[in-house]
């Protein structure tokens, strides 16, 4: 049975507000961070759980709470990243309007172990009422006596306030985020100087996602041992995933790491199975950024073993015939749906949403948006789908910031995978306006012999 | 390491001793030649130039004689400092020139390729890249970005269809001017230089964007269309100036000034800011002291003419058996 760390109180009526969770355990970390606790100790804890950043790159928290420079006399930051704007990422919306003192407990543990007296948590322009929401939990948060000088007597202080974005999906890329909050353009810093060094303010910085610091309540609470024993090998922990697509319960669901994909997709727990009785066609199991995989790749990897919801099992096959967990944006399609379509509407928000500073994501965006689109309209020809290939290899790995990529994978791996019905599109133009591909036909991954 | 410690570095199997601290492409800068990325959007003189065109990736084939693993991507090489014992690919590296030619060629699909109008024809970066670099015909098979020419400031003139975003000229404004008047507007392909209040720009040194811009996106009022460059002759003069050094590249047709720029490296960068005065007023030759001939080192149409010509590097011939 699934325990959740994060939303183990989200049914409980009145929730958001301070005192129904201080009265259902809240803020019991900070007290006993703050008594019984240094700072070290609480990054040693985080190492032990082995909690990897939930924002998408999942790199190891501790670690890189660890990589922060601490020279004397500079200020540092925590900054939260609640930009959250991959499509079919939802998750930390939902925690925030729902527990938003989660969050903010979070922070004061969080900033405690880093040393970090200013914290910000820096949202979404179109989360305007979430930031209402953890606006007035700050408040009630600084009424209470959990955030502003000397908390609980410890001689720690901490200002935590709000800021919003306006509007732009690169605003999430970490260095993006520090500029505008400097109140620049949000256009992403090339690296070296990495954030921990150099960040805010050219002061050392860590940048954390909202689902990151969320967790970093239970494991100071229960100790990052206990954190660890939930999960398989290095994905430890629980995991909020944003479900959608065509499945019968879309919605946000916390599972432990190393749930099987075809639990998480087919039970009742989860999202119930596909909608309609359809069959399964496809999914991007980590947000839009991630590789697609088609529908007999999803619940089996290519060697034939079961896929798992961790790092290792679904980036297992690589490129090839794998995907990533990223940011748990988990979107489901069904027979019904098209993948040149899907693949066009994500070049379109590649397209809408890189900086412009670099040429090959300025450029290579909006080339692969339209080919995509007159492939989709019954315009395209048979080289069009070797040039979106093109395109999108000379974009990976070319540019400044993983927008790049990001736009590049989910191309790459449609053409790689759905060949086939691409060519379909192209050979069909009128046919193609009016009915779908269906499922694609299964290949077989060779597997080197050892 | 001491001050003057020296660090090794080999570009396409070529190996120089430079001081730590030093980028791969002013490395490459100091050897010289082929091994020389091209650069479109760094500009030694300009603080946080550099990273944005990508044309001048490489390949670090040898991290360093500490950690000699490889770099598993492509870097930039105007903003990657060298490491001792590194080893560098730029033309003798296949995924280098592959990734390049995509870079010059992303860089063409929304230009207006209108160099026969254009005032920077014959002194145009990516002119000499796409001629270096390029492919010959275009996959590009749609509509290219259009913007309205607008006049930023009295003398200088944006043609905004022909910006390639390199925020040369960004970055220029920005350590010319107290307060920010020129800026980025907008984001990824609709992204445009602007001012903030237009013909607002008055600094006396803003004339220099014109001469930072690699492309003809800025370009000078009082010479637009008055000549082909190649038909002008460059001679070095300088003048008595309070505001600036006074030393300038006067561009002549015959006796008469058609242009004054500042004078230009060999790698296209201004070294000496000049003022506006000098600039767009002085066009008067009794104005200047004359020097003489300007060497046109770059390999542009303008050295092609015969007043200074360089000789081509490979007259090999091919069955010299
Ligand atoms: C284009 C782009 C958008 C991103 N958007 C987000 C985002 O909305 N939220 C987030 O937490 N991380 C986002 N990231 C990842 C952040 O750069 C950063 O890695 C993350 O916030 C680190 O937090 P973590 O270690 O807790 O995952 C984005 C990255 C890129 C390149
Ligand atoms: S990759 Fe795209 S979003 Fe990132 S810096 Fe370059 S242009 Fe901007
Ligand atoms: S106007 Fe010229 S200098 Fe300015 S960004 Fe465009 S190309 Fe660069
Ligand atoms: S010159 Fe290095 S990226 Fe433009």
């Amino acid at each position: 049975m699934t325990r959740k760390l994060l939303l183990e109180n989200d049914h409980i009526e009145g929730i958001r507000s301070y005192d129904v969770y201080r009265k259902n355990g809240g803020y019991r970390s900070v007290e006993k961070a703050l008594k019984k606790m240094s700072p070290d100790d609480i990054v040693e804890e985080v190492k032990k759980s082995g909690l990897r950043g939930r924002g998408g790159a999942g790199f190891p928290t501790g670690m890189k709470w660890s990589f922060l420079a601490k020279p004397d006399g500079v200020p540092r930051h925590l900054l939260c990243n609640a930009d959250e704007s991959e499509p079919g990422t939802f998750k930390d919306r939902y925690l925030m309007e729902r527990i938003p003192h989660l969050l903010i407990e979070g922070m004061i543990v969080s900033s405690f172990a880093l040393g970090a007296n200013q914290s910000y948590i820096y949202i979404r322009g179109e989360y305007m009422y979430v930031l209402q929401i953890l606006e007035k939990a700050i408040q009630e948060a600084y009424a209470n006596g959990w955030l502003g000088k000397n908390i609980l007597g410890s001689g720690f202080d901490l200002d935590l306030a709000v800021a919003p974005g306006a509007g732009a999906y690169i605003c999430g890329e970490e260095t993006a985020l520090i500029e505008s909050l400097e109140g620049k353009r949000g256009n992403p810093r090339m690296k070296p100087p990495f954030p921990a060094v150099k960040g805010l303010w050219q002061r050392p910085t860590v940048v954390n996602n909202v689902e990151t610091i969320a967790a970093v309540v239970p494991i100071v609470n229960d100790g990052g041992d206990e954190y660890a024993k939930i999960g398989i090998g290095r994905s430890t922990g629980t995991k909020l995933i944003s479900a959608s697509g065509n499945i019968n319960k879309p919605g946000v669901y916390e599972i432990d790491l190393g749930v099987s994909v075809e639990e998480f997709l087919y039970s009742d727990q989860y999202c119930g199975g596909m909608k309609n009785g359809k069959k399964l066609k496809a999914c991007v199991p980590g947000g839009s950024s991630v590789p697609i995989l088609p529908h007999f790749l999803v619940c089996k990897t290519a060697t034939g073993t079961d896929r798992l919801m961790t790092y290792e099992s679904l980036s297992e096959g690589g490129f090839e015939s794998g995907s990533m967990l990223g940011s748990g944006g988990f979107i489901v399609y069904d027979e019904d749906q098209c993948i040149v379509r899907n693949t066009w509407n994500f070049a379109r928000f590649y397209h809408h949403e890189s900086c412009g500073q670099c040429s090959p994501c300025r450029e290579g965006t909006g080339w692969m948006k339209k080919v995509l689109h007159n492939i989709e309209i019954g315009k395209g020809k048979m080289e069009d789908i070797d040039l979106l290939w093109d395109i999108q290899s000379k974009i990976e790995g070319n540019t400044i910031c993983p927008l790049g990529d990001a736009a590049a994978w989910p191309v790459a791996a449609a053409i790689r995978h759905f060949r086939e019905e691409f060519e379909w599109h192209v050979k069909e133009p009128s046919l193609s306006q009016t009915q779908n591909y269906g499922l694609i036909s299964e290949k077989s991954f060779v597997t080197e012999s050892v | 390491m001491s001050e003057d410690a020296k660090i090794k570095v080999t570009i396409d199997g070529k190996t120089i001793e430079v001081a730590p601290g030093t980028t791969i492409l002013n490395a490459a800068r100091q050897i010289g030649g082929d091994v020389v990325p091209p650069a479109m959007c760094y500009y030694s003189s300009l603080e946080g130039s550099g990273g944005k065109c990508r044309t001048c990736l490489v390949e670090v084939s040898k991290g360093s004689e500490k950690d000699p693993r490889p770099m598993p991507k492509l870097v930039v090489s105007c903003s990657t400092m060298v490491m001792d014992g590194m080893e560098v690919k730029n033309t003798s590296s296949e995924r280098v020139l592959d990734a390049r030619k995509g870079v010059v060629e992303f860089l063409l699909i929304n230009h207006p390729l209108d160099c026969p109008v254009c005032d920077q024809a014959g002194e145009c970066h990516l002119q000499d890249l796409a001629f270096e670099h390029g492919l010959s015909k275009t996959r590009y098979e749609f509509k290219r970005r259009e913007f309205d020419k607008v006049d930023i400031g009295e003398y200088i003139k944006l043609h905004m269809t022909r910006c390639i975003l390199c925020y040369r000229c960004v970055y220029t404004a920005n350590q010319l001017t107290d307060s920010r008047e020129h800026g980025v507007l907008k984001r990824g392909d609709a992204a445009e230089i602007g001012t903030f209040i237009e013909k607002n720009l008055k600094n006396d040194f803003i004339g220099n964007v014109i001469d930072v811009c690699p492309v003809g996106a800025l370009t000078d009022k009082t010479f637009r269309f008055r000549s082909r460059v190649w038909y002008t002759k460059p001679v070095d003069a300088h003048c008595e100036c309070t505001k600036c050094s006074g030393n300038a590249v006067l561009w002549m047709i015959g006796d008469e000034i058609s242009r004054v720029t500042a004078r230009k490296d060999a790698y296209g960068e201004v070294k000496e800011f000049i003022c506006n005065e000098c600039r767009f007023d002085k066009k008067d030759k009794n104005q200047w002291t004359i020097e003489g001939p300007r060497k046109i080192s770059r390999h542009s149409v303008i050295s092609a003419n015969h007043y200074s010509k360089e000789i081509p590097k490979h007259t090999t011939l091919l069955n010299k058996a």
